[in-house]
């Protein structure tokens, strides 16, 4: 329908296609926006198992012995700290502090490391990382070579168990082990983006179309449902993860977008050190912040913000939240304005309506 | 599916007249498109509605979209049982799920909407 010949695919694409997904262009990609409805599918992980086609997402190999160099140069996270094995999220930034991507960096040896990204950004990472290069690292733009599949939710390990000899309770979370999966090379990472317990699978795009089918196969006496796009921001939202172009762009900076836990000042030089520096010895003036809705109306994706009749902020990401039965959002304030109990006007097509900042995450599942 | 006695809007919505009243909701296709609705905003009754343009907005979990009266005309009654269980549009869009009923004040303008035959056409074009 939306989709033009211009639009990459992954393998997967003909199989939503048969299972009756919606497709949309999604950062020029054609993937699926939802099959049985946006909030079957985030009630479906939530309670029992959900099955994503996460392919369009971008990886990058660095590997030599310079990797973790270049690593720790070019992410504000410490990669030093890094077990093999493990897996950790960072920020990819520009000198001036601002992201150029948020991504997740696994070790996979000393010299070499695995970079997940996001699906528009690829190309752009994989030029700034290359233009970075000042060691004797090799970058390699990986993206094709990987199918990414995420099983998610509190059925996922009993569901791909069934598939692989990998001891999955063994491997902790934002950890991984290379594998198989029914008989296939898989890098299994306990990794994902919707607040529940859950796998993320790289393999190759080849194997990915019988993989799916086979945890389908798997996944059907805990109910497992294909889910698209719309629930995945949804239960991201619930977990209040961030989602670049909404929470973090260039013109962001971690410490304002509350994650100075990716920052990490103790190790040596890294993009964006020096500006984010000053930031933190001027002090920030904005922050992340969550809200829930008072009044009637959704406050959504880029709608303004009011305190006392004046602009305040914006909305960076807003919509219900299904888990919750309210309509959350996370959104832009000053820091000054942005503490729990704060009432604030959302501007719902030029209307105030009333909301207050709550702690966040919206929502946490239960150890 | 769609019932013969509407007429609809290319921007889908469907109307039927009865005397002088018309009653107005999104087609069946609307709905499927705009997936699990969670939110309907309605005007207050005495409101006036133009022909084109927007009197209201639906919203799914993923997106808002307006709604536009297909006739003109001051809206006598609305849907309120949409506040609470929005869920009905995406249900009976055509029957329980109605938004709000215009005593017209153009009766000829619907001559000129889609007859179902015609939307039909629209929506497999």
């Amino acid at each position: 329908m939306l989709e033009s010949s211009a639009l990459k695919v992954t393998p997967l694409n003909s199989l939503h296609r048969q299972m009756g997904a919606k497709m949309v262009d999604f950062g020029g990609w054609g993937m699926p926006v939802q099959y049985s409805g946006i909030l079957d599918e985030h009630q479906t992980v939530r309670e029992r198992v959900g099955l994503f086609d996460v392919s369009h997402m971008g990886e990058i190999e660095i590997r030599g012995p310079e990797a973790l160099d270049l690593v720790n140069f070019v992410s504000t996270n410490n990669a030093a700290k890094l077990k093999i094995g493990q897996a950790h999220y960072a920020g990819l930034l520009y000198a001036h502090g601002g992201f150029v991507d948020d991504i997740l960096v696994h070790k996979v040896a000393d010299d070499h490391y695995f970079l997940c990204v996001n699906a528009g950004n690829q190309d752009k990472d994989f030029e700034h990382i290359v233009e970075s290069n000042t060691f004797t690292a090799t970058v390699e733009n990986a993206g094709p070579r990987y199918a990414q599949i995420a099983v998610q939710g509190p059925r996922g390990l009993e569901t791909l168990k069934k598939l692989t000899a990998t001891d999955l309770a063994a491997i902790k979370y934002y950890h991984f082990a290379d594998g198989e999966v029914s008989g296939t090379t898989a890098r299994i990472a306990r990794t994902g983006y919707t607040g529940e317990d859950g796998f993320e699978i790289y393999v190759s795009p080849d194997e990915a179309p019988r993989l799916w089918h086979e945890l389908m196969e798997a996944g059907k006496e805990f109910g497992i449902k294909p889910a698209g796009l719309g629930a995945r921001n949804t239960l991201r939202m619930e977990a209040s993860m961030a989602l670049y172009g909404h929470e973090i762009d260039a013109t962001i900076s971690p410490l304002e977008a509350g994650l100075n836990w990716i920052v990490k000042f103790d190790k040596g030089d890294f993009q964006g050190r020096a500006a984010l520096e000053s930031q933190r010895a001027a002090g920030i003036t904005r922050t992340l912040a969550g809200f829930e809705m008072q009044g009637r109306g959704i406050g959504r994706d880029g709608y303004e913000i009011q305190i006392d009749g004046h602009k305040a902020g914006w909305v960076t990401s807003g919509g219900p939240a299904p888990t919750l039965g309210k309509n959350i959002g996370l959104c832009y304030l000053p820091v000054d304005k942005s503490a729990v109990g704060q009432v604030i006007q959302v501007m719902v097509r030029n209307q105030p309506v009333d909301a207050v900042v709550v702690p966040t995450p919206f929502y946490k599942r239960a150890k | 599916m769609y019932p013969e006695n509407f007429r609809y809007t290319k921007e889908h919505e469907w109307v039927k007249v009865e005397g002088g009243t018309a009653t107005i909701g999104i087609t069946l296709h609307a709905q499927g498109e705009l997936g699990d609705i969670v939110y309907v905003d309605l005007p207050k009754v005495g409101t006036k509605v133009e022909q084109g343009k927007t009197f209201g907005s639906v919203e799914s979990v993923k997106a808002v979209s307006d709604i536009y009266s297909p006739v003109s005309g001051e809206v006598s009654s609305i849907n309120e049982a949409l506040n609470t269980t929005p869920e009905k549009l995406n249900a009976d869009p055509h029957g329980e799920a109605w938004l709000i009923q215009v005593k017209l004040s153009i009766p000829t303008e619907v001559d000129g909407l889609m007859k179902a035959a015609d939307y039909q056409a629209y929506l497999g074009a």
